[in-house]
């Protein structure tokens, strides 16, 4: 087994030489190069970090805006409701008063018909009773050769006429 | 190795000299630049070649830069699970040590024995692994007794003990602690050294076999060869997990340094 056989012979190189390269490896690529290896690699991660809070700075910020412009769109569309609702109302009271307007005129032109209708049957049952009276007076005169006075005859005739 | 086919599943682990190096040394003590250094460099600078292309610093990360990323964000990953928050300062450690060991077993295990070349695996040696134990074992004593002063031996007696247990399940905590650095190392380099061994072994009765006759061959070498290729899918996955384990282990135990118990 050489490594005992040559300890005595070759430990104090061994040793020496091992120093000497390990001692190369740590301070030139353990102290010199890995610090920068892991600063590359911590300075990625950090803007990786910074780029993910970014983006959802970014979002948070969208989010908020579309819930503005939500809550503005749903003002809007009830204020719009709201004027649809008063222009209808305000329609709606016109055509009643129009229609109430228009009843009045109907009702006074109709109240004016009946007035005219029964105006004109009083003047009607009155030609009437002055043609019966006319009429009762010429009988009687030529039938039993009297000359009634005129109110006795047009009473007389009323009485007639009233019950039949 | 005999030119008939014998095959010395231990020969792979020998340290030579290269480039005429051995009788460097510094105060008496031999420090040739060995096969094992040269392996330790080729990982090194692998490794910083590897890291250095995925330091570009893009945004947006090309392939190279990911897999870099993926390993510092697996080692941050580790810590982060068993250290806490605290563990962020030894990413730098722990980041060198997975990787240092992962490329030495995975060099280690280069088929480029079929250009003559030879991998060692300097992994297989408890000379390497002992200094890399060791040297998380020191870090782990010196950011607990920096940070929670003597109270660092409370770590030894465990929440709830019964006043007559302290002393000796102190002992028995001490003991185990102090076991780790032995662990940590042995583990690496048994594991990777069992591999290596076993795969060499297999391919000796590959080669012995083929060289006797074929029908020894057909029952013997053969099977052996199948063997050796599940075992081979076996060993990357054994180079990645020893590395795994260490790196593991180190944190596990800088989190009882940081936070006790």
């Amino acid at each position: 087994m050489p490594q005992i056989a040559q300890l005595a012979a070759t430990y104090s190189s061994q040793i020496f030489w091992l120093l000497i390269f390990f001692g190369f490896t740590f301070f030139a690529v353990g102290r010199g190069m890995v610090p920068k290896v892991m600063d590359t690699v911590a300075q990625r991660d950090k803007q990786i970090a910074d780029d993910l809070l970014a983006a959802e700075r970014a979002r948070k910020q969208a989010d908020e805006e579309e819930d503005a412009w939500r809550q503005r769109e749903n003002a809007n569309r009830a204020q719009a409701q709201a004027l649809i609702a008063e222009a209808r109302s305000k329609a709606a009271a016109a055509t009643e008063e129009r229609l109430a307007a228009a009843q009045v005129l109907i009702d006074s032109k109709l109240a004016e018909a009946e007035n005219r209708i029964a105006e004109a049957r009083n003047s009607a049952a009155a030609e009437i009773e002055d043609v019966a009276a006319d009429a009762t007076r010429d009988i009687v005169s030529r039938v039993a050769g009297l000359s009634l006075d005129d109110s006795a005859v047009r009473s007389a005739v009323k009485e007639n006429l009233v019950h039949g | 190795m005999a030119a008939e086919g014998k095959v010395d599943p231990m020969h792979q682990f020998t340290i030579q000299p290269l480039f005429g190096s051995d009788g460097w040394n510094i105060a008496g003590y031999n420090v040739a630049f060995t096969n094992s250094s040269l392996w330790m460099a080729i990982a090194a600078v692998l490794l910083l070649v590897f890291v250095a292309g995925g330091a570009k610093r893009q945004l947006v990360p090309g392939r190279w830069q990911m897999a870099v990323e993926t390993f510092t964000g697996f080692v941050d990953g580790m810590l982060a699970a068993n250290v806490g928050p605290n563990g962020k300062k030894y990413v730098p450690y722990i980041f060198s040590l997975f990787m240092f060991i992962l490329f030495a077993n995975f060099l280690g295990l280069l088929p480029i024995g079929v250009l003559g070349l030879h991998p060692f695996t300097f992994t297989s040696h408890f000379t390497a692994t002992g200094v890399l134990s060791i040297l998380s074992f020191s870090i782990v004593i010196i950011v607990g007794f920096a940070k929670h002063k003597l109270h660092f031996f409370s770590l030894f007696v465990p929440h709830g003990t019964p006043a007559l247990m302290i002393p000796a399940i102190f002992v028995v905590e001490l003991i185990s602690f102090l076991v780790r650095p032995f662990s940590l190392g042995l583990r690496l380099f048994v594991a990777m050294m069992a591999g290596h061994v076993l795969l060499e072994v297999l391919s000796s009765f590959v080669i012995s076999s083929g060289n006797a006759n074929l029908g020894l061959f057909a029952i013997a070498g053969l099977p052996s060869f199948i063997l050796m290729i599940g075992i081979c899918a076996l060993e990357l996955l054994v180079a990645g997990i020893q590395a795994y384990v260490f790196a593991l282990l180190t944190c596990v135990y800088l989190n009882d340094a940081e936070n006790l118990h």
